[in-house]
């Protein structure tokens, strides 16, 4: 997909005071294409978005949307763009109607464009009969519906999608994807995601960027990320093991050939290795340790594998870092916090 | 197109904060019953007139020995007294033997104060001297005591007056009843104010009141209607539209100033409608003061927004300097009746100029070149704090 670049981030820096959210990141983002940013929670996914849709300005480097420049030119960026946030942007004592009129006069569409793509979008996410209810009424999964489409009142080029599928049940979480994909394949609609879900980041996007501790790690498509896996000398295996132990678990874990090792449940193990005699090398030690190896498999990487084969730590790793982040509000709590 | 979209927009801001304030229900309740406990509250806590006051529990004690076996004097004395108090109801008398009688009296609280008939009354008066009386009064509640003090020497002058008539008139039988007036009392004192009728409390107070809400509801309803957005996120929706951050603040503002309006309108017809207060003034010019008051108070309200993180913040920031405003600025006292430097502060606040102006148009019926002084400190005030606003908030947008 050799088209040219809506977005262009060059050396982007964020920080708050003396906590650097965003680190010195660079990348392309081409029309049309779906942009993942993957991550634990604080590894700077949000801040980037905000940075990009003008609700906050960056410390150091630049950014440019449809050419212009996103703070020079921020008026002519926030015409391009739609932004859902993590937060929900609307007013619960509103109804959905006049919520999206409020915000689509705030984009100088004329009076009878704005009501009849108002109906057309409602239409889109089937809440139309709920048009004249409060919001503050609404479930969750209609909430991020007609959260979304506030986004497309004036029909943006960009979509920033921070986290939609956050606190969805599996069947809302569906359909907001689905609807994200149509919205792209249809509209030609460039929008970049970010998420903490490696199965939505694997299902939704044409590439992904995967972002640890402010910095961009590894950007490619879902396949190629994955060849850095399997395609050079890694693989994959999934080990079941009659009587698993933490002593055969350390016993795997000291071997040279594996570079990590995750317990699943109380039989199985997921294993990284490389080189050719990792197979042997690992049944040898477990037969020392006398396991009994019930099924060996070798596995499609995930991207939780090739995120765990980058950063060295797991994603869930990380997320927990994320409490003692949240009682240290001065710092880290302003990612979050924002607009100022 | 940039002026005109930059009011268009703040207009529908402003519309959806107000549309949002009707429909909650509880806010709207309380933002009617806010100014009308207000109102009430001050209203009959202060007495008007001092009319009210009745049925004060006296006690009389007459020591009087007489003066050649008859006690004539404390007698006539007690009889007068009585027959004027029918009149008035001001008080109820009961009997005590003594002095110390009605001291403990005062102290067990079952009267509010005294009246004692010394033993050398009748000798004093039938001699040719003064006749001394004593008042007991409670010492604890200085203002039933300075009242008791006041209505007993109003009717001891009374009937030392009715006294000094008759003996007027037993010297020279040609001085009829008001020539003995006359000679007794030589000076009537008439009050007569700038507006016809007697003013009372609520005449003072109202116009400070409809100031301090209306500029109170700015100052408070700004800050907090920003930061909780901010808080909730919506902001974001706001700040990511292609809209001049200038109609942001412009249709808060607008927005609280039409619910401090409203709130101003239900304490003048209380006032009005209630309390008896009449404006001598125009009424246009009322409401023309009011929005005067809120133009002053924006760039105050914005400094507090930008320097408040969270609505929490906000609040308390506004809390501190909303007290000392609301005692300060002679909304419920009159300034002359403070110390020096207390004076000096409150003369730097704007709410002390926005009361007295409006003050001045409702009770006296002011018109503008007699306010012109409170006019000019209103809008340089406001000038210089907006002056001081615009840049402050703009940082805070673009952090």
């Amino acid at each position: 997909m050799e088209t040219e670049s809506i977005i262009a981030v060059k050396n982007l820096t964020k920080t708050f005071n003396d906590f650097v959210a965003v680190d010195d990141i660079s990348f392309d983002v081409k029309k049309g294409e779906i942009f993942g940013l993957l991550g634990p929670n604080g590894a700077g996914k949000s801040t980037t978005l905000r940075v990009l849709s003008t609700l906050a300005r960056p410390s150091k480097g630049t950014a440019t949307i449809g050419g212009y420049d996103i703070v020079k030119n921020d008026t002519d960026v926030r015409k391009l763009i739609g932004i859902v946030s993590e937060k929900m942007i609307m007013y619960n004592r509103l109804t959905a109607i006049e919520n999206l009129r409020f915000f689509g006069s705030l984009f100088n569409i004329p009076k009878d464009v704005l009501t009849k793509r108002i109906d057309e979008l409602l239409e889109l996410v089937q809440l139309t009969k709920w048009k004249n209810a409060q919001v503050g009424t609404f479930s969750t999964g209609m909430r991020q519906r007609i959260n979304v489409i506030r986004a497309l009142l004036n029909m943006p080029q960009v979509l920033f999608l921070d986290e939609p599928t956050l606190g969805l049940d599996p069947q809302s979480s569906v359909e907001i994807k689905e609807f994200i994909k149509k919205l792209n394949r249809e509209n030609k609609t460039t929008i970049i995601i970010t998420t903490h879900m490696m199965v939505d980041a694997d299902l939704l996007c044409d590439r992904i960027g995967i972002m640890d501790h402010g910095k961009i790690v590894a950007l490619d498509t879902s396949t190629n990320l994955k060849k850095l896996i399997s395609g050079a000398d890694t693989t994959v295996m999934e080990l079941e093991i009659g009587n698993l132990s933490p002593d055969i678990i350390e016993g795997i874990r000291s071997r040279e050939c594996v570079d990590a090792v995750t317990q699943e449940n109380s039989m199985h193990l997921r294993v990284i290795v490389h080189g050719d005699e990792a197979f042997d090398s690992v049944i040898d030690i477990v037969r020392a340790k006398n396991g009994k190896i019930n099924s060996m498999e070798n596995l499609q990487p995930t991207l939780e594998d090739v995120f765990l084969h980058i950063t060295g730590h797991e994603v869930r790793d990380s997320a927990d870092q994320k409490i003692p982040m949240a009682m240290g509000r001065r710092h880290f709590g302003a990612p979050q916090g924002r607009i100022r | 197109m940039g002026a005109k979209s930059l009011l268009s927009h703040s207009f529908r801001i402003a519309r959806k904060d107000l549309t949002e304030l009707f429909r909650n229900r509880l806010g709207l309740v309380l933002l009617v019953l806010m100014p009308m406990f207000m109102m009430v509250m001050v209203g009959f806590i202060y007495p008007s007139n001092g009319s009210t006051i009745s049925n004060l529990p006296v006690a009389l004690v007459n020591e009087d020995v007489g003066y050649r076996n008859s006690t004539i004097a404390s007698q006539t004395f007690t009889i007068v007294l009585q027959q004027i108090n029918k009149k008035t109801g001001m008080m109820v008398f009961s009997n005590a033997s003594n002095v110390g009688d009605i001291k403990s009296m005062v102290q067990r609280g079952d009267i509010d104060g005294g009246i004692v008939i010394p033993s050398n009354f009748s000798a004093s008066i039938m001699t040719g001297h003064q006749g001394t009386l004593i008042i007991v009064t409670d010492e604890s509640n200085p203002q039933i005591s300075a009242t008791i003090q006041g209505v007993l020497s109003a009717v001891f002058d009374q009937m030392g007056t009715m006294l000094a008539q008759q003996n007027v008139q037993l010297l020279n039988p040609a001085v009829n009843a008001s020539n003995s007036l006359a000679i007794v009392k030589p000076y009537n004192v008439q009050t007569e104010g700038v507006v016809s009728g007697t003013p009372s409390y609520f005449d003072f107070i109202a116009p400070g009141i409809m100031a301090m809400t209306v500029m109170m509801s700015v100052m408070t309803g700004l800050p907090v209607a920003i930061s909780q957005e901010k808080e909730i996120g919506t902001m974001d929706g706001m700040m990511v539209a292609p809209i001049n951050r200038l109609s942001i603040i412009l249709g808060k503002t607008l927005g609280q100033t039409a619910r401090g309006l409203i709130q101003g309108v239900i304490i003048l017809g209380l006032a009005i409608g209630l309390f008896g207060v009449t404006i001598h003034g125009s009424i246009l010019l009322v409401f023309g003061l009011l929005l005067l008051g809120v133009f002053s108070f924006v760039g105050l309200g914005v400094v507090i927004t930008s320097f408040a993180k969270d609505q929490e913040t906000a609040t308390m920031l506004m809390m501190t300097l909303m007290f000392p405003m609301m005692f300060l600025s002679g909304v419920f006292f009159p300034i002359q009746q403070m110390p020096w430097y207390m004076q000096d502060i409150s003369k730097v606040l704007p709410l002390t100029y926005a009361a007295q102006a409006l003050r001045k148009v409702m009770v006296l019926g002011a018109g503008i070149p007699a306010i012109s002084n409170e006019l000019i400190v209103l809008i340089v005030f406001g000038a210089v704090m907006i002056a001081i606003a615009v840049p402050v908030f703009r940082r805070m947008m673009t952090r």
